[in-house]
């Protein structure tokens, strides 16, 4: 059985809102599908499920708030079901307030990382006969705060009943209502806040920049467009992006995340794009496989990105698996920007304005278009070197602008 | 289509890209780039909106002549619309 959990969702996520559950005990569930959505300072999150299976058991009910890395429901993976025989144990069961995992560790519902049945012997689980953990589950009893009178103080029956009488009736409390805008923009800022504050503190950050010349970009793209339809039209921060996973190839320990004091560098290259919202704050979910995707999968996954962020509809994993951020405020105007590293993440990329420039092309002074690229590293990891042979490779691959 | 016609419907699509404006606020000679805080995906995504409702395209280097809503209502009046876009299907 596996255990689903309410994930980590940023650095500072403390606690999540089930608002909905979309499957139902005995309903097929596919690994990605959407089964939950969760309410968070970022909006309302969808919440995939990690593994093929069945749904067996949904353990937090909607409306109710609890925190991340409570156990939501129970997940019978087809492994399982095609395999009877294995233990069927049913995994140990949380209290509500289970205690977080450490800041910025991934959560296993969104790295797709089963919790390790050995979990189980690090939860010490209170000794219960069977009668009277059924008898409390029906009586709403919470076994593991009870004082137990059995045989090495095991909670009986007799236990159970006493504590049900002894309780005040049930009443049922209303569900926590949801945030308002501007509750909503107020715990941005205190997580934006908290996070920031947490980079300043605990990661040594270098910083370096350098000025790209764009001309061969934009010009390649204005012919390209010139042919399409609007629909189907780039945007120049696309080549940016795409040229950003490239160069992270070439430098892999830029595509790192830092987990118990150590960086991890990750296979896969998945970009954060720092998306503003028109209320206030930011969200930079990932564009998955960033390298990997052609530039017009990526135009549409960065459009279909843009707008869930600002109306709705983001996917966990969107949230849990950035592996380096890429933010741009050239078209407020600034010319160029450097980044606060966003926990756990290594690295954060900035672009800033397009402007034109004198730039000297073989000998001569000719007008071309301009752009600073910056990066904001963290010198555990890497040192200015590798910083600057990625942005040297940033360069180089916008230069030839067909071949991203 | 008449040019106040025009000018509701760019009103309205412009309230998709920028749902908190107050659309009798705008002013019809001023940026709407500096009016509504909109970025290129938002500028991007109201030039496809405009393809769509008023069925005209749109190159590219036409864009600066829709950077005011009196330069949109030119611009559409300009290229013809037939008034019979997707929404009036």
């Amino acid at each position: 059985m596996s255990e689903f959990r309410m994930p980590s969702l940023g650095a500072d996520m403390e606690a999540g809102l089930l608002v909905a559950w979309q499957k139902k005990p005995g309903d097929k569930v596919r690994r990605g599908e959407t089964i939950a959505e969760v309410e968070t300072d970022k909006g309302i999150i969808e919440i995939e499920s990690f593994a093929d299976g069945t749904l067996e058991k949904i353990v937090v009910p909607e409306g109710e708030r609890v925190p991340v890395g409570t156990l939501l429901a129970l997940i019978q993976t087809a492994d399982e079901a095609a395999t009877p025989t294995a233990s069927a144990a049913p995994a140990v069961v949380p209290p509500a307030s289970a205690t977080p995992p450490p800041r910025g560790a991934p959560s296993p519902a969104v790295t797709g990382e089963l919790v390790p049945t050995s979990s189980a012997s690090t939860i010490p689980r209170r000794a219960v006969s069977p009668a009277a953990r059924r008898k409390a589950s029906e009586l709403g009893v919470n076994v593991d705060q009870l004082p137990g009178t059995g045989p090495g103080g095991a909670v009986t029956l007799d236990d159970v009943q006493r504590a049900a009488s002894a309780a005040p009736p049930p009443t049922a409390a209303p569900p926590p209502a949801p945030m308002t805008d501007a509750e909503r923009a107020a715990r941005m800022r205190q997580t934006i806040a908290a996070a920031m504050s947490r980079s300043k503190r605990e990661i040594p950050h270098y910083y370096l920049s350098h000025t790209i010349d764009l001309e061969p970009a934009l010009a390649w793209l204005a012919r390209e467009n010139e042919r399409r339809a609007v629909t189907e039209r780039l945007l120049y921060g696309v080549l940016l992006l795409k040229a950003v996973a490239l160069a992270l190839r070439e430098t892999p320990e830029l595509n790192a995340i830092w987990e118990r004091d150590r960086a991890v560098t990750r296979p896969d290259i998945h970009v954060g794009t720092a998306i503003a919202l028109r209320q206030g704050g930011l969200i930079a979910p990932a564009l998955h496989h960033t390298d990997r995707k052609s530039l017009d999968e990526l135009m549409a996954g960065f459009r279909d990105l843009v707008n869930r962020t600002r109306t709705g509809g983001l996917r966990s994993s969107e949230l849990s698996d950035p592996t380096i951020t890429v933010t741009s405020l050239g078209e407020r105007g600034v010319e160029a920007v450097f980044g606060i590293i966003y926990p756990p993440q290594t690295a954060i990329v900035g672009f800033g304005k397009v402007v034109e420039r004198p730039w000297s092309i073989g000998g001569q002074i000719v007008s071309r278009r301009v752009i600073t690229a910056s990066l904001s590293a963290d010198h555990r990891v890497t040192d200015g070197h590798r910083g600057g042979l990625f942005l040297s490779a940033v360069e180089r691959l916008l230069q030839e602008p067909d071949k991203l | 289509m008449t040019a106040d016609e025009i000018r509701l419907t760019v009103l309205r699509l412009l309230g998709n890209i920028a749902p908190e404006a107050d659309p009798a606020r705008l002013r019809p000679n001023v940026n709407l780039r500096d009016q509504l805080d909109i970025d290129s995906m938002d500028f991007l995504n109201f030039a496809i909106s405009l393809h769509k409702e008023f069925r005209i395209e749109i190159p590219e280097r036409d864009y600066p002549q829709l950077a005011t809503i009196d330069g949109c209502v030119d611009y559409v009046q300009g290229n013809g619309s037939n008034g019979k876009g997707e929404s009036d299907k």
